[in-house]
């Protein structure tokens, strides 16, 4: 093989940070094509895509309340992948974490108090932390892998749901249709700028980068969950409890979908509905790789596929395209980003090996 | 006291664990080969939109099968060039290629909502299909549950019995001894994967032309990542995942049946129980740590590269 792949003696700094935007790039060109295909004008279809949706002021708003999830579950699920704790049962943990603070709108649903609202956040942050607790508790007791049990409960989190808004918390005066109450308005979180729905969770999800980095570049515990992930060997001989961290990451990340659920929920919709996200906890995954596993990284890529989603939904209506081009548009992202992180570690050389050459300098 | 049930009930557990026969042997070589494809949802469900489009357009179900495969090689292939020759976190990787698959897979989809497709032929010996009990048991099903029996048969005889079988489970046990031997870990963990990928395809085939023949979106509702845990639970081995897909099968049934016998329990509990079995059956299998360790491939979920 003519190409071949040389280690570097040390990562590439500069390649860490150039492949999120060759991956980007190579994603856009890529689409274009594919919309050349489809016989449609690339060129327009790009624009609706990532131009048209953020021209207005509504639409960098709706930006903001798209990315607040994906920010927030993004940071958590950064942590943990940093330790190797592989949450991606996010989805499951942001629908429980909002039925939690849902369920207590539906509860106070006569009362107006200014304290709904923050204990309807810290509900939702716990029920989040209830749900990633038992892969947390199955992965340190019993040794169980935690992608699967997270991923499962996901599921097992979509039918808990649907019971609900079928069942004993459906609107009583609601014709039947599967949806709860529409919140009072004491349980709806308040809007930052007039006639959008931008609204305090945004503010939260900054606060929660900042934590984030904070936590990761500051703290002890940052420190231990990046040693524990690069050479766990040497994290247990530094005494490291490693149980500890993969309980905190899990709950850590847990807390922040489960706030992400209960945000979505009395930000942006409202109301209990049997689909509360369009795969928000997925798609968190793709923005925490993306960032570079870092709050701040998170932040700027939480931004960038909140736009996908905005796009998809333009593109849906102004050219008929079904929605579903979003994951495709994602998942490529994605592969582009892991193909060209390979650039971090090695460089890419043509020509066989020359090793004598090397040990003769 | 009629056995009525018995019957149907038995042919219901084989249609529900087929897909996941296929799905966790295909896996189990590709993990035995040391590369863990957390892709598997996306290859299955590729798999069944293009078994189904092919089966609408040709009205063939041999054709719907090889799309199935096909579509299921072509992402796994995918899979295979990033990980083996891009080195990239198979973890990462393979979730890329089940939210790639899912999208996609619905994008193509969009336009067969609604189609239909008669479903797989059964198998109809005449005379021997016409026994009471024994008759549609054994000679009554579609061509695919032979296949996947046989499937079974071949991937166990391969792993255990062949040379070649034997420099799989070496490479995943330790790619740099085998590498050091002469062997290319990068060909077999190729044609492991891509392996892998085209009987995920065939699984997910099945579930659009024969388990339930059309086309809903997202329609494998987590058969994938079932498989994955079946491939745990089996300890690697091709018969034990067998039995546990029928294991799995059986717990399907249930569903459906409990409404039928007046259990009152809503729908949504009962559709749980899959997603809850298989979390029980992975605490079962992993709380003994050791014996986890022994009977996982040694180097699984790590890349090989040639340091020179």
């Amino acid at each position: 093989m003519l190409l071949r792949l040389e280690q570097r003696p040390e990562v590439s700094k500069s390649m860490v940070y150039a492949s999120p935007l060759i991956a980007v790039v190579l994603t856009i060109l890529t689409a274009m094509v594919m919309f050349a295909l489809l016989g449609v004008d690339p060129v327009k279809a790009i624009a609706t895509f990532f131009i048209e949706p953020i021209s207005t002021l509504d639409g960098l708003a709706e930006l903001c309340v798209k990315a607040t999830p994906l920010i927030l579950i993004g940071v958590g699920l950064a942590l943990g992948f940093q330790a190797n704790v592989w949450n991606i049962g996010a989805e499951g943990q942001l629908i429980i974490g909002a039925l939690a603070g849902g369920g207590l709108a539906l509860a106070f649903y006569d009362h107006s108090s200014i304290f709904l609202v923050p204990a309807m956040l810290v509900s939702g942050v716990i029920g989040g932390m209830a749900w990633a607790a038992i892969p947390a508790w199955l992965k340190t007791r019993y040794n169980t892998n935690e992608i699967l049990t997270s991923l499962m409960l996901t599921y097992v989190g979509l039918l808990v749901l649907s019971y609900l808004v079928h069942g004993p918390w459906k609107d009583p005066e609601g014709q039947n249709f599967p949806e709860s109450r529409l919140f009072h308005e004491s349980a709806l979180l308040p809007i930052l700028i007039d006639e959008t729905r931008l609204n305090v969770g945004w503010l939260l999800a900054l606060l929660v980068v900042v934590a984030g980095w904070l936590l990761i570049s500051r703290h002890i515990i940052g420190f231990q969950i990046k040693v524990i992930g690069m050479a766990p060997m040497a994290a247990r001989f530094a005494g490291f409890k490693e149980k500890r961290l993969i309980w905190l990451t899990l709950l850590i990340s847990g807390g922040c979908a489960g706030l992400a659920g209960v945000i979505e929920l009395s930000g942006a919709i409202g109301q209990i509905v049997p689909s509360i996200s369009p795969g928000y906890g997925f798609t968190a995954i793709i923005v925490a790789f993306l960032g570079r596993l870092h709050p701040v990284g998170v932040f700027f890529a939480g931004l960038l596929m909140a736009l996908t989603y905005l796009g998809g939904d333009s593109a849906q209506i102004t050219m008929n395209m079904p929605n579903a081009v979003i994951g495709v548009f994602q998942g490529m992202l994605l592969f582009f980003l892991l193909a060209s992180d390979v650039l971090i570690r090695y460089r890419v050389r043509i020509g066989p090996h020359k090793v004598q050459a090397e040990v003769a300098e | 006291m009629s056995v009525d049930w018995l019957i149907p009930a038995i042919l219901t557990i084989v249609t529900a664990a087929t897909p996941l026969v296929f799905a966790a042997v295909g896996e189990t070589v590709v993990e035995k080969a040391g590369v863990l494809n957390l892709g598997v949802e996306g290859m299955m469900i590729m798999g069944a939109i293009a078994a189904f489009a092919t089966a609408v357009s040709t009205g063939s179900g041999f054709l719907a099968v090889i799309a199935g495969a096909g579509a299921g090689l072509l992402l796994a292939l995918i899979f295979g060039v990033l990980t083996v020759y891009f080195q990239s976190n198979q973890v990462a990787t393979g979730l890329a290629l089940t939210i790639f698959g899912l999208g996609l897979s619905a994008l193509i989809g969009h336009s067969y909502v609604g189609k239909t497709f008669e479903g797989l032929a059964k198998l109809d010996i005449p005379g021997l299909s016409d026994i009471p009990v024994i008759g549609p048991l054994i000679f009554g099903h579609d061509g695919l549950v032979y296949f996947s029996v046989i499937s079974v048969i071949i991937v166990a005889w391969f792993l255990n019995r062949t040379r070649a079988g034997l420099l799989v489970r070496a490479v995943g046990e330790n790619h740099d001894a085998a590498h050091s031997i002469g062997y290319s870990v990068t060909l077999v963990r190729m044609g492991a994967i891509l392996f892998g990928g085209a009987m995920a395809g065939v699984g997910g085939a099945y579930l659009s032309v024969a388990y339930t023949p059309l086309w809903v979106e997202n329609m494998t509702a987590g058969r994938g990542w079932i498989a994955l845990a079946l491939v745990v639970f089996a300890s690697w081995k091709p018969w034990r995942g067998f039995l546990g897909a029928y294991l799995f099968g059986g717990i399907t049934i249930i569903q459906l049946y409990a409404q039928g016998m007046g259990v009152e329990v809503s729908a949504q509990f009962l559709s749980m129980l899959p997603y809850l079995a298989t979390i029980l059956v992975l605490v079962v299998i992993s709380r003994d740590s050791a014996k986890a360790r022994v009977n996982a491939p040694a180097c699984l979920g790590k890349n090989f590269h040639v340091s020179v």
